[in-house]
């Protein structure tokens, strides 16, 4: 066979503590980053990507902590996005165990910042998260957490994104976030069309058939999803069993 | 867990990068690990690992500034088991057409090359299937057929292909893992692929044997 489709587990953290609520009944703390990423891992996620919500400076060293507590018992890639705005930042959050950085405002301020932190740290840990929403034509980047449109179009962000060295994209539809209706196929299928690196499908992940769609008709490489597997209707297992049954390779 | 009789292994640190995932797996592994820069340090060590990401030619010029490139050709001189994952696996061959083009440590013979659009996205980023092609002390215990976790734009060719212990489809074959002796290689992180990682980073450290100190 050749690469496995990628299913990915992401958890909104805020100080320090998982948002949404977690049902697993066998976790002693449900609120604890590490140890909801080490019940992934069991479950045979592919990687695990921690989103600060807050982002505040304050909330930074509980960030770093639950970081260095995840990386010493779970080992598989660990992605950390959210509030990152310098080289400092990302080199802390990498020695603290995190194998790859989210960017996402302070990359849409400042383009070069990509160049910057790929030459750095090299592009395989530098994921670029574009937030998107449909316009009448095509769809819209949105910065600062999904607030503040940019007016830049999605797939030429992408584009760029990519020629500056991103190794990876984190493609969110904004419109299908938190709705389990199901990605947005069109957006991912276009943007994976367009650029030569990989691209994690994220918003509007419901059912293990949504992300079968994105990965086969959207051409995503990865599927992330949060609250499908928080909630215990569609744990990860169940999930790529359906996944293997309908002829994606996954790992399991 | 790691005793007072377990070996010593040492964790080459040229500048960035998750080591700590590294030296987690070391100890899982029954090591005790040393992350260090000061080559007299890493060659007190039963054994080393070459990690890295990033860039050829900047990692190179990293470890010759810390004189670690000298440590690492030491080390197999004297025979002690060396580790190399992923840039670092890169970097124990001869030259790399990475950037303008570098020169490696050459421990083992071969050259590294980017990898053909033609194969699929570059980088390769993702978990691939090993399939085993000889037998190994580092892959002892796996079948092929193991998950593990690939990221990556270029890829060794190694100059004698009985060194090549496993290798993996990428829209063709990619060599995977090397055995040269003492001098063991993964393209993958093991330290990022689970439970077959974990094995591979525990057969290593079994390797660095632990001399008798009178």
């Amino acid at each position: 066979m050749t690469l496995a489709k990628r299913v990915i587990a992401c958890l909104d953290v805020d100080g320090g503590r998982v948002v949404k609520g977690i049902n697993f009944l066998d976790l002693r703390d449900a609120g604890d980053p590490a140890e909801l990423a080490a019940r992934y891992d069991a479950d045979l996620a592919d990687e695990v990507v921690f989103l600060d919500i807050t982002a505040s400076s304050d909330n930074r060293e509980i960030l770093i902590d639950a970081v260095r507590r995840t990386a010493d018992s779970v080992f598989i890639p660990l992605t950390v996005g959210g509030g990152i705005r310098g080289l400092d930042d990302i080199d802390r959050l990498l020695r603290a165990g995190s194998d790859k950085v989210s960017l996402n405002t302070a990359v849409l301020d400042r383009p070069a910042f990509i160049e910057e932190a790929a030459a750095h740290f090299g592009d395989q840990c530098i994921v670029i998260a574009i937030d998107v929403r449909r316009a009448e034509r095509g769809w819209t980047v949105y910065s600062h957490g999904g607030r503040r449109d940019t007016g830049r179009d999605a797939v030429e962000w992408a584009r760029e994104a990519a020629e500056r060295g991103a190794g990876e994209i984190l493609l969110t539809s904004m419109d299908r976030d938190g709705t389990h209706s199901g990605y947005d196929l069109a957006i991912t299928a276009t943007v994976a069309a367009a650029i030569p690196i990989p691209v994690i499908a994220s918003g509007g992940a419901g059912e293990p058939e949504h992300l079968r769609a994105v990965l086969v008709e959207g051409g995503a490489d990865a599927a992330l999803a949060a609250s499908i597997f928080h909630f215990g209707a569609h744990p990860i297992p169940a999930t790529k069993r359906y996944l293997a049954a309908a002829g994606v390779e996954v790992r399991r | 867990m790691s005793g007072g009789n377990a070996p010593l292994v040492g964790i080459c640190d040229y500048g960035v990068g998750n080591l700590r995932s590294v030296e987690r797996a070391l100890t899982e592994g029954g090591a005790r690990a040393l992350v260090a820069s000061d080559p007299a340090r890493l060659l007190e060590c039963d054994g080393l690992v070459l990690p890295g990401v990033g860039a050829f030619v900047a990692a190179a010029a990293a470890l010759h500034q810390r004189g670690i490139d000298d440590a690492v050709v030491e080390t197999v001189r004297l025979g002690r088991p060396i580790l190399g994952v992923c840039l670092g696996f890169q970097l124990l061959f001869e030259e790399s057409d990475e950037g303008a083009g570098g020169i490696g440590l050459g421990v083992l013979p071969g050259c590294v090359h980017r990898l053909d659009r033609h194969r699929g996205k570059v980088p390769h980023v993702g978990w691939n299937q090993l399939t085993v092609r000889r037998p190994s002390a580092l892959l002892g215990g796996l079948n092929g057929g193991e998950f593990v976790y690939f990221v990556h734009s270029y890829a060794a060719i190694p100059g004698d292909a009985s060194d090549v212990v496993a290798t993996a489809d990428y829209g063709g074959e990619l060599v995977a893992a090397v055995e040269r002796g003492a001098v063991q290689g993964t393209q993958f992180h093991p330290e990022k692929s689970g439970a077959a990682g974990l094995r591979i980073y525990a057969n290593f450290v079994a390797g660095c044997t632990v001399p008798v100190r009178t």
